[in-house]
């Protein structure tokens, strides 16, 4: 195994965030009935003819800005050329020739070391529509649907250099793309909802060669974990293949999630696209000026932010990270930091309770019903001494669910912690005087058997004492 | 009154003044359509409910007063591949036999708003690809001049509906010679538009660089009126230029008084049939002592042009009639899969021509071809560019034949392609070059007429009516009457 180095090129389709498709007015909104938004345009009927969106070029120059690309100023798309039903014109408009976006790059994190990605290129093109088959293919079905509302949507497709080595770097270049692109405002980068699409080109070669290995072309991967763990298997598989003396085949593979393989999908017989100038649309000619106009609205990126969560607040390194991976995430911290000063508590509960619920249950920070607002009440609670931590998660996950005020939640659930030193006082004469053993143990130098006398009080309590409180008091009793 | 040979703005007055309705006009060019039709075939598909209750509308508008366009009441047919929202535009071809659009072309909606009557939609080589209407998968159309000649094409039945008195004026398309090859076999006037001055939406495209539609009309007035009515901006077509409109009527000027006409010696080769060629020297004769100025011109390139055309043409027909597959309109042919689907659709879908220009653009677009046949076809017409624009910078307009003979026999060239293609090498230059250029007859050799082209600047269609109404008012060699029909 370590004989051999992978050699991974990623090619990400993202599309944008335009209300309208890329040349015509159809709405983009996802999820509507199928062939509800569509026109002659966008359904290529005879005659038609298309207007480039210009909030599509805005958003791929904003696309390649935070991709750390050059700026392509006179650009033009061209026909990629091939037969499928789902593409209503027999040819994709893409930009083939000249991409709006060349030769950037993404700054990656792996065990601490920093490693740069360069990226080839990053051009639009239209979104074929959408079948779906009877059956398991084209083929094989025996009738198949097409849905046209994806058809001529905008996408940019962001094609990087053959220079990923392994799954887990896969795994951070795409972390980094999403949250690049979220940031910028240029893509919802939803995985599941198809806004972001990953196919991997994966070979391998003997380690200190040079010369690129026959590559397979992997895709239906769902997530970017399937994309780490796809490329992870076919590293393997494809060092087998080499150590039993055979050789890759170059084809298409397919991603089995269930069954954690890849499986041959079709060999790949380099269709011919006969690729050339799109005729009707004119070429995009861009100033210097309209580009450094769109630069300015490029709001902090997550690098950025990361550094500001580390110097300004003292976070630790790797909390600014997971917080700075996801625009929600980083800005439900600012928002609590604003009502709630104590950055690195509000990092613990982000970390722990929110991210641990939000993955439990699978969904997004939009879909969970508790505030930045929420929060800092809440650890304003704690602080006080109203509940206890333990308390506090309890009332963390009813926010999380219904999104109440925890001042609420704590009345409604009786949770209110006991510091009253007058009625605790009370109690513990009465623990005092029901446990002489373990008071007499104490005072032999037993100085453990505290902790079963303030488990005691907890539970004549029924837990809602303040046990640092509880604590101090036992102990100053029992030394009188 | 012969209502079917009268102009646009002759008719137009007649109605202006009350003394014809625009329902009489109509039913006199539907009875005209049905006594030549059978003989003739000009029309896929007539009409004539569309075009009398539009009439009667436009009678109602005038009745009440309302203030009407000059093309209002006027019957007129466009070729097959404009769009016509809800009626039949087949691109005279198998695969679009049940086509009807839910949209208008944007021409025809400036036809509706002008109140023009539509009678129906004119015969073409399928998918514009032809010179002579032969590969319309329907039937051919013949030439009012001489029944076994041919009409011209792609557009020869917008041609013939004019020269035959079924409409007023037409519009066709033109890639290569579409309208002016037509024109000057049927002895009408045609014109081809800058490229970009008309709007393509809803032409379906044959080749998108060189597409452009323009009018077939009877005399150089109705020209200027037509042009006033179909040019201008669109924004929903990206090749829309958005130049100013002039009026057009007012380049309608009899003098041509120091005018430079270029004469590029390079259209005037040992191709051209030299009683075309002596009746071209009569007009040159003619425009001299009109006070123009003419003088030869090399443009040297200009052999190259018909290949270079019919490899670009070609390849941007392959790709923009990939669309045609089955799956969403149009023909489809059952199969066992969709590949097959696919093909057996397109197999019978597609008459010879079309399929072999496909093979062509697919074959110059491939890899391996790509840059020996379509990138060295683009530097040719960089170069073509380059020529005219040399040209230009001497001469106000170019004066060519529009044709290097007149309309040959129905059959004729049919068996052979390359002649077929050679016929337009007179046209194909200027949809290179994205100039406009005047078709206008000029007498009759042998009974058959003969046409002129002459080339001006881009959005320099006024030079171009300034010269053909100069002719048309000092010969009377502009307005050959067909011996039949007429």
């Amino acid at each position: 195994m370590s004989n051999y180095e992978a050699v991974i090129g990623l090619e990400v389709h993202v599309e944008l965030k335009t209300h309208t498709k890329l040349f015509c007015g159809c709405s983009t909104e996802f999820g509507k009935e199928p062939n509800t938004q569509v026109c002659p345009v966008c359904l290529g009927l005879p005659g038609s003819t298309g207007v480039l969106n210009k909030k599509v070029v805005e958003l791929a120059v904003k696309a390649g800005l935070v991709l750390n690309c050059k700026i392509g100023t006179y650009t033009w798309f061209d026909r990629k050329n091939y037969y499928y039903p789902d593409l209503p014109k027999g040819f994709q408009i893409s930009q083939v020739f000249r991409p709006i976006a060349y030769k950037g790059y993404l700054d990656i994190d792996i065990n601490g070391q920093n490693k740069r990605i360069n990226i080839t290129r990053a051009h639009i093109e239209e979104d074929p529509g959408k079948l779906i088959h009877s059956g398991g293919s084209i083929m094989t079905s025996h009738y198949s649907y097409v849905d046209y509302n994806r058809s001529g949507m905008p996408l940019i497709e962001i094609v990087s250099e053959p220079e990923i080595h392994s799954g887990e770097e896969a795994g951070a270049y795409l972390e980094k793309l999403k949250a690049n692109l979220e940031y910028a405002g240029v893509s919802d980068v939803k995985m599941e909802q198809g806004s972001l699409r990953c196919d991997a080109n994966v070979s391998v070669r003997p380690v200190g060669t040079t010369a690129l290995g026959t590559k397979t072309e992997i895709k239906n991967m769902n997530s970017f974990r399937a994309v780490q763990r796809a490329i992870e298997y076919e590293v393997e598989r494809q060092i087998e293949v080499l150590e039993d003396g055979d050789r890759v085949i170059q084809e298409t593979r397919g991603w089995d999630e269930n069954r954690g393989i890849t499986l041959s999908m079709r060999n790949k017989e380099n269709p011919d696209y006969r690729c050339f100038i799109e005729h009707e649309l004119p070429p995009i000619e861009l100033t210097p000026e309209w580009i450094a106009d769109v630069k300015g609205t490029i709001p902090e990126l997550p690098d950025a932010r990361r550094k500001r969560l580390v110097e300004e607040h003292g976070l630790p390194d790797y909390d600014a990270g997971v917080i700075t991976s996801s625009l929600a995430l980083a800005e439900f911290f600012d928002a609590a930091l604003k009502k709630y000063p104590d950055a690195k508590t509000i990092s613990n509960w982000i970390m722990g309770e929110l991210l641990r619920l939000l993955n439990a249950r699978n969904m997004e920070l939009s879909e969970a019903k508790i505030t930045p607002d929420g929060l800092a009440a809440l650890l304003e609670l704690i602080e006080k001494g109203s509940i206890s931590n333990k308390m506090g998660k309890e009332v963390f996950e009813v926010m999380f669910e219904e999104g109440k005020d925890p001042g609420q939640i704590v009345k409604e659930k009786g949770l209110s912690q006991i510091s009253d030193e007058g009625q605790l006082s009370r109690i513990i004469d009465e623990v005092i005087a029901k446990n002489p053993k373990s008071v007499a143990d104490f005072q032999s130098g037993k100085k453990q058997a505290v902790g079963f006398l303030v488990g005691q009080v907890m539970k004549a309590t029924k837990g809602q004492a303040n046990p640092g409180v509880v604590n101090a008091m036992l102990r100053e009793k029992l030394a009188q | 009154m012969q209502l079917h040979t009268l102009s646009v703005h002759q008719l137009s007055e007649l109605m202006e003044r009350k003394e014809l309705s625009s329902e009489e006009l109509t039913r006199a060019y539907l009875d005209q359509i049905s006594q030549v039709e059978d003989e003739i075939r000009a029309f896929v598909t007539v009409t004539e409910d569309i075009a009398l209750a539009q009439a009667r509308a436009v009678d109602g508008k005038r009745a009440r007063g309302q203030e009407l366009s000059p093309l209002a009441g006027i019957p007129v047919a466009v070729s097959d591949n404009i769009c016509t929202e809800g009626v039949k535009t087949t691109c005279a071809s198998a695969m679009l036999d049940n086509f009807i659009p839910p949209y208008d072309a944007a021409v025809a909606v400036r036809l509706k708003r002008a109140d023009a009557v539509l009678m129906g939609k004119c015969n073409m080589d399928e998918f514009g690809m032809g010179a002579s209407t032969e590969t319309s998968a329907f039937f051919c159309t013949k030439n009012p001049f001489d029944p076994a000649a041919v009409p011209g094409g792609a557009s020869g039945g917008a041609a013939v509906a004019v020269a035959a008195g079924e409409a007023a004026f037409t519009l066709g398309s033109d890639t290569g010679g579409d309208i002016r090859q037509p024109a000057a076999f049927c002895g009408v006037i045609g014109l081809k538009p800058t490229y970009g001055f008309v709007s393509r939406t809803g032409l379906i495209s044959c080749a998108s660089s060189l597409d452009q539609i323009g009018p077939f009309t009877r005399d150089m007035t109705d020209l200027a009126l037509i042009l006033n009515t179909i040019c201008g901006h669109d924004a929903a077509d990206s090749t829309s230029v958005s130049e100013n409109v002039p009026d057009f009527k007012k380049s309608l000027v009899n003098d041509i008084k120091g005018l430079r006409i270029g004469l590029p010696k390079e259209f005037f080769g040992t191709g051209t049939d030299p009683r075309v060629a002596a009746k071209v020297q009569e007009a040159v004769c003619k425009l001299e002592e009109l006070g123009a100025i003419c003088e030869e011109v090399a443009m040297p390139h200009t052999e190259y042009a018909l290949p270079a055309h019919y490899i670009i043409s070609s390849a941007e027909a392959s790709s923009n009639l990939a669309r045609y597959d089955g799956v969403r309109y149009g023909l489809r042919v059952e199969a066992e899969d969709v590949l097959s689907m696919f093909r057996k659709t397109r197999s019978q879908g597609f008459g010879a021509e079309v399929k072999r220009r496909i093979m062509l653009g697919t074959h110059a677009l491939s890899t391996g071809n790509y840059n020996d046949y379509y990138v060295k076809a683009l530097k040719v017409r960089t170069l073509v560019k380059q020529d005219f624009a040399r040209a230009f910078e001497k001469f106000d307009c170019l004066l060519t034949p529009a044709s290097l003979a007149t309309a040959f026999k129905t059959g004729e060239k049919a068996g052979d392609s390359l002649a077929m293609y050679q016929s337009s090498a007179c046209t194909t230059p200027v949809n290179l070059v994205g100039v406009p250029a005047l078709s206008l007859p000029f007498g009759l050799v042998d009974g058959l007429p003969v046409g002129l082209q002459v080339i001006a600047r881009h959005f320099e269609e006024g030079t171009l009516l300034r010269v053909g109404y100069t002719l048309e008012q000092n010969t009377d060699q502009t307005r050959p009457k067909p011996g039949l029909f007429l």
